[in-house]
């Protein structure tokens, strides 16, 4: 919902740290997510994450979150989908180039960054979006991208 | 100016050391001279002359012309399209390419046809969004955005690679051009986002209409503290307005042009406006020409190409050099005789 993407991103801040601490929680569940079978996880934890991420951030489920380099705003909400900043359109009150209603998707993703810790995360250029992975779970995919590195930490020590 | 290397039309200059192309825009950039570009609209026709008709205005005072990739999200000839003409007889065509009608696999395709007709300069943009223009009904691609463009052709350039991995026997040697807004918010942002560009591998800039000199110069005072103007060139954007009805109505109805009030006043005031909104166009250029890390003007004279011969001139920048165009070194050599 527009109003509460709108809330989250003045509360960046939080949900940085609501995430910070909900990640290594997830990590720390790898067994059962390996027991269980990532494949066979997926199908729940994809309806999970889109019901969470739906409400508060009005989440496309692209599948490749960047909330925490983009401010807590959703830059697939974006008309343009940019991923990587504001277009040049943005009108002087802040509002869209093509919904004049609404604010820019990145004006407030520079606001919302600038009230995270790690918010020069928007510095970084991100890559392309992996349609593939369209609405998949992000959460999953970090996880076990963080699962697999610590495994293969503790192998080589 | 005759560079002493000047090819037969149609073909490159060599590649001097530290160049990325044998194009003459990089050329006259990387020699400090004042580079002057202009924005080339598009027929909506299929007849070649209206394009050449269009370039020929220009002769004589730029160094490059922008073919526009369906600007404003309104349909016309292809900038590809155009620039298969353009090269044709020597023209040195700034291939504009939006991100808003072509996925990753028709991009890629383009910038090697491209590069191979002999287009030696590439302008990623994001474009413009379908809504504003003549088909809102189109369906709106946007797969890269013209950050991940520009490294997808950086990388297509200098690793031989698609952004599949597959590798590319003769890479497109081409020089990376990108837009910028300092006038359209959030101003903080602006300059990061610069320097995102020239991380994904911008080396030119051009931007939006610039009439608020104050801003501009606080954008390129940023900038240069965050080190970004020794590694690109800037041309900022500027154009002649027709009246300060024309005017307005750019100002409320094209987002991301920002007009002051002081413009308006100055063009509402004139006897002649027509004329007026060229002496303002002049008067920015020469004020353009003195801030630090400004290496050019893109000149965007819509429905008023005409006019941007004389402005160019009556600015002096390009201060008696004569960039090129077909049949150039012949008349100045009669010019001589």
């Amino acid at each position: 919902m527009y109003s509460v993407r709108l809330w989250t991103v003045r509360h960046a801040r939080f949900f940085e740290r609501v995430y910070n601490m909900f990640e290594p929680v997830l990590v720390k569940l790898h067994p059962i997510w390996s027991k269980l079978g990532y494949d066979r996880a997926e199908k729940p934890m994809s309806k999970i994450e889109q019901a969470c991420k739906g409400l508060l951030f009005d989440c496309k489920m692209c599948g490749q979150c960047a909330l925490s380099s983009t401010g807590m705003s959703c830059s697939m909400n974006c008309p343009k989908n940019l991923r990587n900043g504001p277009c040049g359109g943005v009108r002087l009150n802040g509002n869209c180039e093509v919904y004049a209603e609404k604010r820019c998707v990145w004006v407030e993703a520079w606001d919302g960054s600038r009230k995270m810790k790690n918010g020069d995360r928007i510095f970084a250029v991100q890559k392309p979006v992996n349609f593939s992975q369209q609405g998949s779970s992000s959460w999953l995919r970090v996880v076990r991208q963080i699962a697999q590195r610590e495994e293969q930490a503790e192998e080589r020590s | 100016m005759i560079f002493p290397d000047e090819p037969n039309p149609g073909e490159m200059l060599p590649i001097l050391p530290g160049h990325t192309t044998g194009g003459r825009l990089e050329r006259v950039l990387r020699a400090g001279h004042f580079a002057v570009t202009s924005e080339l609209a598009p027929p909506d026709s299929a007849n070649p002359e209206d394009v050449y008709a269009r370039a020929r205005v220009f002769d004589g005072y730029v160094d490059g012309m922008n073919a526009t990739d369906g600007s404003g999200a309104n349909c016309h000839m292809s900038s590809v399209g155009m620039c298969a003409l353009l090269t044709r007889i020597g023209y040195a065509p700034v291939m504009q390419v939006s991100c808003r009608d072509k996925n990753r696999i028709a991009i890629q395709g383009d910038v090697l046809g491209g590069a191979a007709m002999g287009v030696t300069n590439i302008l990623c943009l994001s474009g413009d969004g379908v809504q504003s223009g003549d088909h809102p009904e189109a369906k709106p691609v946007f797969d890269l955005d013209s950050m991940s463009l520009l490294e997808t052709i950086r990388t297509m350039r200098d690793k031989s690679e698609f952004l599949s991995g597959r590798k590319i026997t003769d890479p497109p040697k081409v020089f990376l051009g990108a837009a910028a807004n300092p006038f359209a918010p959030p101003y903080d942002f602006r300059p990061h986002r610069m320097a995102k560009k020239i991380a994904a591998g911008a080396q030119f800039i051009q931007t939006q209409y610039c009439f608020d000199i104050p801003r501009f110069k606080e954008f390129m005072a940023r900038s240069r503290d965050l080190g970004l103007l020794e590694k690109v060139f800037v041309l900022p954007g500027v154009g002649p307005m027709a009246s300060a009805r024309t005017a307005t109505w750019i100002r409320n109805n094209v987002p991301g042009i920002h007009i002051p009030d002081a413009v308006i006043k100055r063009l509402a005031g004139a006897q002649d406006q027509k004329k007026e909104g060229q002496q303002i166009c002049i008067d920015l250029i020469q004020e353009l020409r003195e801030i630090e890390g400004v290496s050019g003007v893109h000149v965007m004279a819509y429905r008023q190409e005409e006019s941007v011969a004389e402005i160019i001139d009556r600015s002096g920048v390009l201060e008696g050099r004569v960039p090129w165009y077909p049949g150039r070194d012949q008349e100045l050599q009669k010019e001589r005789a």
